[in-house]
């Protein structure tokens, strides 16, 4: 009888939900492996930089719950990657607080594995200048300085410390940074599995029910991964998977439908092909996997940018809008020396001070193609600084500047700024950038990465 | 004139990756998309211009098993950069929904298969 390996995606981002139901469907199909993304780079560098959550821990717990009860309840190994948002060594820490709160809860015992997926710094700098560090397309400049002044850097890992773990007896593992595609092709590359098959079958599972016709919630997907090809389905009885829309998915947030690279080498979608089993179920074959010479691991840090303070804000007056330009540059100077008066040049050096202006070109910026002004217009009003304390006492500045500042057209103190908050100043916190966009090839594929066995 | 959004059951765009933008236009049949891609309109030259990156740097990917065409391109601000205004690139394929379609090819022969293998060799990513 032809081999069969059977995976579960219960939600495309732990903390997103799923529908309890669709889980239960899905466990009665008799999955092997249960696995879940836990983290992206998609909600911009401040996860990255700042370590915090990005679902909050309540629905981490929820989702994480249902998860374990279900995968122990099952005696199937259940793989969590890219916790918790950035994959740093706090986020993750917060999601195996999370395993160990909810087995105690439920007397639930099993081993688990811990990947962390921060490399030490003396070990980047020491990869750098051995020169095992590499820039991808569009990278910024790397030196020492960088990885110096970055807040957390992270390394991605493949499919080989979920190996490790596994091979360390894990019943569940909870990686950092991690490929997303590898929690689900961890186990079928380990038990032999054609790798074409068991990477691009990880791809379309990691946004768990994303590639069905039309989704309108997070919500499983199931996939049944044999030798000669995979085939996926949602336990939802509302989702239905057509061919195009399976097809669809190796487009989604990816620079090309054909190629996938990973750690471990490239998948190739150009002769895959896509056939419906069902209704509501397709089979994948023909997809290929090159491995490479030597495992590479992305690299992905963030820095400070400073603290940021906003003012949201609203101009209705035609007046003022058709001469918004020039009105807002003598804001913009005012708020400036006003910054200067209270903190003093040296203090506001390297501040910045930005201007949104949504209903002209606040999504698109220089290469709006048509920035006409809607009759009314959003101004959002950026201050970054060196520290909070001078962010938000320039904002508090920048609210009153804007909201009276003069129009030539009128004599008299006029409000020229519809601000619908009080206080109209929103500390934003610290910012962040990204710092990082190369490949670290480490001479083991293990090095990056540090593995932690916890037995509760 | 038509527009790419007559044509097309699906506009849209995303991060791949937060140095990369990447364009899905999606049809609804392989006769549209055939058309589409025939008419030459989606080109490197022309995306170039209006995202304000260099032509050699997009890559315009047919991908006939979607009815799909995908444009790829570095990310004019990097995601979450100051200045960004859409962290997940969300919202810029909004130049392309009034795009005109049905129009001769760009100067200098075929645009919309351009690159598509040309440019693999320079433009290294890696996936999640």
């Amino acid at each position: 009888m032809a081999r069969e390996l059977r995976l579960l995606a219960p939600t495309s981002l732990l903390g997103a939900g799923f529908r309890f139901e669709s889980l239960r469907t899905a466990m009665a199909w008799q999955p092997d492996v249960m696995g879940c993304d836990a983290g992206s780079t998609d909600p911009g560098p401040y996860f990255l930089g700042s370590g915090e959550l990005y679902f909050s821990r309540d629905a981490m717990r929820r989702d994480l719950e249902h998860m374990l009860l279900a995968a122990r309840g099952a005696e199937i190994p259940l793989l969590i990657g890219s916790a918790a948002a950035g994959g740093t060594n706090a986020q993750l820490a917060v999601a195996v607080e999370l395993a160990e709160e909810i087995a105690a809860k439920h007397g639930l015992h099993f081993r688990l594995g811990v990947v962390s997926c921060e490399p030490p710094r003396d070990y980047l700098r020491r990869s750098l200048s051995e020169g095992r560090i590499r820039a991808l397309a569009n990278a910024p400049d790397l030196d020492e300085a960088v990885l110096e002044r970055s807040e957390n850097i992270v390394a991605m890992a493949g499919v080989e410390p979920f190996h490790a773990a596994l091979d360390s007896g894990a019943d569940v593992v909870i990686c950092g940074r991690c490929s997303d595609a590898a929690i689900f092709a961890a186990v079928p590359t380990k038990e032999g599995f054609p790798p074409g098959l068991a990477w691009h079958a990880g791809k379309i599972l990691e946004c768990s029910a994303a590639c069905v016709v039309q989704r309108k919630y997070a919500d499983p997907l199931f996939a049944w991964v044999r030798d000669d090809c995979f085939v996926v389905e949602p336990p939802n009885p509302d989702y239905r998977c057509s061919p195009v829309s399976v097809a669809s998915h190796t487009l989604y947030e990816n620079g090309s439908p054909y190629e996938l690279v990973e750690p471990s080498g490239t998948v190739y979608s150009d002769e895959s092909t896509y056939e419906p089993v069902s209704d509501r179920a397709v089979r994948v074959a023909g997809s290929r996997f090159a491995a490479a010479e030597n495992v590479t691991n992305k690299l992905e840090g963030a820095e400070l940018v400073g603290y940021q303070a906003i003012v949201i804000g609203a101009v209705r007056d035609p007046v003022i809008i058709r001469q918004l330009d020039s009105w807002l540059e003598g804001v913009r100077e005012t708020i400036q020396s006003k910054a200067e008066g209270i903190f003093g040049a040296a203090a506001v050096e390297g501040m910045t001070l930005t201007v949104r202006r949504y209903g002209i070109d606040g999504v698109m910026g220089p290469l709006e193609p048509t920035p006409s002004p809607a009759h009314e217009v959003c101004l959002v009003i950026e201050v970054t600084a060196a520290s909070q304390k001078i962010a938000n006492a320039v904002a508090k500045a920048a609210a009153h500047v804007a909201a009276h500042y003069a129009v030539p057209e009128y004599s008299g103190l006029i409000t020229a700024l519809a601000l619908p908050y009080s206080p109209p100043e929103l500390p934003r916190g610290p910012v962040y950038r990204f710092t990082l966009n190369h490949v670290l090839e480490p001479a083991d594929a293990l090095d990056p990465f540090g593995l932690e066995l916890i037995d509760l | 004139m038509t527009t790419l959004a007559e044509l097309a059951k699906l506009i849209r765009s995303k991060n791949a990756g937060p140095f990369q933008l990447t364009v899905d236009i999606m049809f609804a049949d392989e006769e549209t998309y055939e058309r589409v891609l025939a008419g030459g309109a989606i080109n490197a030259e022309r995306l170039a211009a209006i995202y304000g990156v260099e032509a050699e740097r997009v890559r315009v990917i047919p991908y006939a098993a979607a009815h799909s065409i995908k444009v790829t391109l570095p990310r004019p601000v990097v995601s979450g950069d100051p200045g960004d205004g859409d962290t997940m690139g969300g919202q810029q394929y909004a130049p392309l929904v009034d795009l005109e379609v049905d129009r001769p090819p760009a100067p200098g022969g075929d645009g919309s298969t351009r690159s598509a293998t040309a440019d693999q060799s320079t433009v290294r990513e890696q996936c999640e």
